[in-house]
This record gives structure tokens, sequence and C-alpha cells, in this order.
């Protein structure tokens, strides 16, 4: 140094340590740069897939927030939500959580949970606070898959919970919806998953889970109703009420049974379809498995008689009014109406016994039914309600109907059968009005005429007869008059007659003196009467 | 070429505590302050070295510490880690943009205004650059009294987070995007501490002066 330090500056004091050309102080970016690539490699290795789902809309999502469970568990988040290209429906990206890939497969399905309160369930209740967040189901598949399609509905049932799922049938819905509960002997063992309009749009199919252990008792006899309202009933033995249980007369039910009397039959398979019956008796009604069509022409009036209408046999539901049509003939300008019905012969219980193995049951049932027919079996029109004047058709013997038989010719064969009820009554009544007809109503009158010209000359006769009568009755009055005078207390007849009277008393008072008398002194009557006499 | 002379001219050292000049130990050993015993030196020894590695850790967290959540925030509804732009985003309204500025401001843009200064400050004197001393030490000053305040967020949310623990209503808790924020701190707050502001003016004086 080119200058000299001032004197009065102190020399430092000297301390021995070795400089390192490079500062410890570089491990300091070192770790920063280890912490920070940890953090950098971890994130990268936990990222999860990332998916898309496209939903109807979003609402109540929100990027950032709304999060993907699975049982409960948050495996994912949305991290952006946008429209497809033609603006209709909502694309989701979500963020799936680390390790969550193999839950990303080819039947994998999320579905929008909100509150929602349809009948038997609550769901969601917690999304009233936390907002919706997006249910998952993962899929059995092996494929991978990225991009889904959610649900608009949550699904009632995930799919791998045990059980089966079958279909119903039905006109209408009534009050079922997804979740309705299935009954089967008042316990509840199912619900309704999903339903759908048919293609054509004359039924809708609904489609039902039945949990195990239950679906073993679905075989393929089944009935499956309605089991929604209260199922009243009149019988002999009093009014019954039936329902389910009070929630299905609130939301709605299905209840299923198998009919008792049939063989335990197989189990059904899974998809098997059912109808839905409106009631329990509707369901036990319905033909079972073969219904034979047979066509019935009836010459009396069909008012009142509707397709449905119960065919009974001797009060056994045997089937039902299946079609009703009119014919008129050309020739005689006869009207008659043929019903068409379907008939469950089973229901009959036609005993086959002993049947040969090879036995040609078609020609059998034919020979049973013209036995039956010639026996004398007839269809019937019958009048099932007085107030209404709803008919049914019963089957009954009439032994003393016309011999007839069945057509076979015919599609479907034609059965005979026997005029009504009602048009018996008419007939009946024809026949009295005829015979009311025969009667010689002319001569009777005439008869009847002379009679009364008789009976008035008759009267005429009458008339003097009365008269001469009166006159009569005059006499007798005074003659019964006089008879009052002379019988009068003052009357000379009067007074002689108790003269007279006393006259008598006196009389026989003498006389029973004298028999007095007598009596003690009997000789008297030969010597007189003596002295001594007291 | 500086106006005033520096006690280096004079071949003399001056204590870093308590200011008092003295004459270098002899031969190559490094003095101690005759005075308070601290270790003296020309300058801060290796100053250069130690403030870019300081720097460096710094810029290295200031990544992490702004794309990872700081805060965790537990409700009803569900948890919700933000960030701090995140923050900032969510703060940001008609009302309350002001805050959201404040934020803005002394979470983003002054660790990162701190970073950029002081690399600017090392880069100028290692180019030995002899203009705008003034305003460069006056940067220097400036920076390191931010520095002290810098802190202040990573207080906010640890009290935050110790505050509001209404289980099972709300929780907050710091995520680890707020360690890194501090680190930050702490790191630029290490490398002002090691940057020797003599070096500002040790360009423009004579060239035989190495640096220490």
């Amino acid at each position: 140094m080119p200058e000299q330090p001032t004197p009065s500056v102190p020399q430092s004091q000297v301390i021995s340590r070795r400089r390192t050309p490079l500062s410890a102080v570089w491990v300091i970016p070192i770790i920063a740069a280890l912490v920070g690539a940890w953090v950098a490699v971890t994130r990268i290795l936990d990222e999860g897939p990332k998916i898309t789902v496209i939903f109807a809309n979003a609402e109540g999502l929100e990027a950032g927030k709304t999060t993907v469970h699975y049982n409960g568990v948050d495996v994912g988040t949305v991290t952006g939500i946008h429209l497809t290209a033609d603006h209709l429906r909502v694309v989701l990206t979500i963020q799936m959580a680390p390790k969550t890939d193999d839950f990303l497969v080819e039947d994998t399905t999320f579905w929008v949970v909100r509150p929602r309160i349809s009948g038997a369930n609550v769901s969601g209740l917690g999304t009233l606070i936390s907002g919706a967040y997006i249910g998952m189901d993962i899929g059995q598949s092996k494929q991978a898959r990225r991009e889904f399609a959610g649900l608009d509905t949550p699904p009632v049932v995930t799919p791998d919970a045990p059980g089966r799922f079958f279909r119903l049938t039905t006109p209408e819905l009534g009050s079922l919806d997804t979740g309705t509960p299935i009954y089967f002997r008042r316990l509840q063992v199912g619900q309704v998953v999903s339903y759908a309009l048919d293609d054509d749009g004359k039924a809708l199919t609904i489609k039902v889970f039945v949990k195990q252990p239950y679906d073993k008792y679905v075989t393929r006899d089944t009935r499956f109703w309605q089991a929604s309202g209260i199922d009243v009933s009149l019988t002999a033995s009093g009014l019954s009420v039936q329902t389910q249980s009070l929630l299905s007369i609130l939301i709605g039910g299905i209840a299923f049974e198998t009919p008792a009397s049939d063989p335990p039959g197989d189990a059904a398979t899974a998809d098997t379809e059912f109808t839905l019956y409106g009631s329990r008796t509707d369901a036990f009604q319905a033909p079972a498995r073969h219904p034979q069509k047979f066509v019935l022409v009836f010459s009396d009036s069909v008012r009142g008689l509707t397709v449905g209408a119960p065919v009974e046999f001797r009060g056994i539901p045997i089937g039902q009014v299946s079609a009703i049509s009119a014919q008129i003939d050309a020739k005689t300008f006869e009207f008659s109406a043929p019903v068409t019905v379907e008939l469950d012969a089973q229901r009959l219980g036609v005993q086959l016994q002993d049947l040969p193995p090879d036995a040609d049951l078609e020609s059998l049932r034919r020979d049973v039914i013209n036995r039956l027919v010639a026996h004398g079996i007839r269809a019937q029109l019958q009048t099932g309600n007085l107030l209404t004047g709803a008919l049914f058709v019963t089957f009954d013997f009439h032994p003393e109907a016309p011999p007839a038989t069945v057509d076979w010719s015919t599609q479907p064969p034609r059965l005979p059968t026997a005029p009504g009820q009602f048009q018996a009554l008419e007939a009946r009544l024809a026949n009295i009005v005829k015979k009311i007809d025969e009667m010689p109503l002319q001569a009777i009158g005439n008869d009847l005429r002379k009679s009364i010209a008789d009976l008035d000359r008759l009267l005429v006769g009458a008339e003097a007869t009365l008269d001469k009568a009166d006159t009569l009755v005059d006499n007798a009055d005074a003659l019964i008059q006089n008879a009052n005078r002379m019988v009068e207390p003052n009357s000379l007849l009067g007074t002689e007659l108790a003269t007279t009277l006393q006259e008598l008393t006196r009389a026989a008072r003498s006389l029973r003196v004298l028999t007095d008398y007598l009596e003690r002194h009997p000789e008297a009557l030969i010597r007189g009467k003596t002295g001594e006499a007291k | 070429m500086s106006a005033a002379v520096s006690a280096i001219d004079l071949g003399l050292q001056s204590c870093e505590v308590c200011a008092l000049p003295s004459r270098p130990a002899p031969g190559a050993e490094r003095g101690r302050c005759p005075r308070c015993a601290a270790v003296l030196d020309f300058r801060k020894p290796a100053s250069l070295q130690r403030t870019w590695a300081f720097l460096i850790a710094a810029a290295i967290c200031y990544l992490p510490a702004n794309l990872l959540p700081v805060l965790t925030t537990t409700t009803a509804g569900g948890t919700e880690s933000d960030t701090i732009l995140q923050g900032v985003v969510l703060l940001w309204s008609p009302t309350g943009w002001p805050l959201s500025l404040i934020v803005l401001v002394a979470s983003i843009m002054i660790p990162s205004a701190k970073i950029l200064a002081l690399a600017y400050l090392l880069i100028s004197v290692q180019r030995g650059a002899t203009c705008n001393e003034p305003q460069r030490v006056q940067l220097y000053r400036t920076v390191r009294f931010i520095g002290r305040w810098s802190m202040v967020d990573v207080f906010v949310d640890t009290f935050t987070a110790a505050l509001v623990q209404l289980q099972p209503l709300m929780a907050v808790e710091p995520a680890p995007g707020l360690l890194f924020f501090a680190a930050v701190v702490v790191l630029t707050m290490l490398a002002v501490e090691s940057f020797d502001p003599r070096l500002i003016w040790d360009a423009g004086r004579t060239p035989e002066v190495a640096h220490a």
C-alpha cells in the first residue's frame, strides 16, 4: 500500500484460520434446489389422471371447488367447466387424485350429487351446505378410459350390489319413481332403479332391483303389482283393507308374490320381463302362461261388457274378455256380438291323470271341451253390478239348453252360448204376454156384459122385494107398539094380570098348605079334617 | 472514480460492528477488532459468492412459495387450499380491491422485486459498473429495510391458523407453500446481509484492490 497508516491506529489481532476458495454457503441454494426439486417431483408423480366428464348442466358445480367422491372419499377435483362445442352440454375437467388410474375404466359412472327429496329417498342433504359434488362408481371393466358421459340421475343401486335386476312393463307410471321400494311379504327387498318409455310410446319399462337373497323368490310365475294405495275389498268374511306399508301409501310401491298353487318354479333370470299389474287382484286374475282364445257369439246386447271383464266358471275367474265386436247377418239381418275371451284352462284344474307321454295335448283338450259342451256347458252374459249394469261372462251347465257343439273351424274356436239372465227373463215375459194374448177376452167381455144385464134385472126385482120388506117392517113396528102399550104399568091388562097373579099366588099357598096337611095327615084324605088339627 | 477516500485505500480495515478502523493483521491472517473482537476484513469475505448463493436459494424457493397453497381452510363445506395468487383473486372485488392490492404488492411483488434488485446489484458489482453508485446504495438500503417487514405475511398466516380453530366448523392450517414463502424471506434477508455495499463503489477505485 502506498501510504503508511497513522501510528495511532492499533494493530489487529491475528487469528489463524484458513480460507476455503468456495464458500460453504453454496450448500444453501443446493439444499433449496434439492427440496424444490423433490417437491416438484412428488407433485408431478402424485399428479393423478385428468379426465373429462360430460353432463347436461353444471348447476352447483364450481371449478376448483367441486370434488369427486367415491364412497365418501375425496378422489378428485373439478378443475375446469366448459361448454361443449354445440353449447348443449358441459364438459368438466377433473383432476383425479394420485393412484386412481384403475378407477377410471370403461363402465365407471359419474353423477352429480345434489340434495334430492323424492319419496322414500332423501339424499345428498350434506350438499345443502357443502354444495354439489360428483359421485362416482367404479366399473368392473379393465379397459381404461378418460372421457366419460355423466349420469343425469344418481344410480339408486350400485352395480356391484348383490341381487338381480328385472324389468316390468306397465301402461302408466303411477306414483312410481326411482327409489320406490319393492315389497315381498311387506318386507322391503329392493327398489325401482330406473324407468323409460318404450320406443313405441305405448308402455313404460321399469327396471327394478331385488336384493339378495330375496331375488330367488322371483320366479317366472311371480306377479308384480302396484302397491301404491289401499286395496279395499268386501268379501264374505267382511271388509278387508290391504296395504303394503304406510310409506307405500304415501309414495307408492311395488309388491310381488308368486301364486302359491303353482309348484315352486325356477328363479327368474336377471332382466326377465314381467307385467306390472294395477292391483293384487288384477295380478292374480291375469291369465297365466297359456291363455287360449275362444269366441262367444251372443245375440243379447253386450252393453255393459267391457274388454277386460272377467270370465268366470261358477264364480271362479278363468279368463277375461279380450275383444268385443259386432256383426249383422246380411241375409237374416240378425244382430250378434262375437266376444273374444282369453281362457286359462289351467285354472279350471282339468285333471289329466295317467297321461301317456306321447299324448296329443291339443286333441285331448278339444275332447275335454267337446264333452263339456255336450254336458251342457254354455257361456252366458250376467250382470255383475246392478247399479252400473256391468256385464261379465260366466260359464255354467245348462242341461236344458238345446244341444250345441264347439265350432273348431273358426279361428279362434267358437263356443256355444246361452241367453243371458235378462234375455231369459225377457223370453218368459214374452211367453206370459203371448198367453195373455191368446185369452178369449172378447167372449169374456160379452159374457160379462150379459151377466151384468142379468144382474141389473135381478136388482130391479130386489128393489120391489125391498119395498115389501119396508111395509113388513112398518107392520112389525105397529105390532111392537101395541104390545108395548099392553104391558104398560097402568094398563088394564097389567092390572088384571097383577090380580090374576095374586090370585094364583094365593091358590099356590093354599095348595102348599093342603099338601103339607096331607103329608102329616094322609088319612084326612079319607076321614076329612079333624077337629084336633092344629 | 470515487471522490471520497475509503479505509481500504489507506490500508485500514473498518470494523463491521463498531466501525473502528484498524490496521490489518500481518501476513495473510485475518484480524480481530481490538475494541469489540469482531472479525475484521477489508470487505465481507466471499460477499458476492454468498449473496449469489442465498439469492439463488431464495429464487428457487420463490417458485413453490407461489405455486403451492399457503393456507388450507376447512369448513363444513369442504377443504380449500389457496395459493397466494388465489388469495389475491379471491379478495379482488369492487370493494375489496385495495386489500387485494396490498397482498399482491406485499406477497408477490416485493419478494420478487427484492430478488431482482439484489441480482441487479450483484451483476453491476461483478461487471465493475461505476454509474449510479448513490442510487444503487439507496436501492441496497431500501431492500435491506423492507427485508424485516417481509415476514409479516408469514406471521399473519400463522396467527390466523392458530386463531381460527373452530373445529368442526372451520379450521385454517398453514400449507407447505408458507414454508417456502418464509424461506424466501429469510434467504433474501441473508442475501442482503451477506452483500457488502462497499463493493458498489469499490469498482470505481484503483484496480489493484482485489476482492477479498
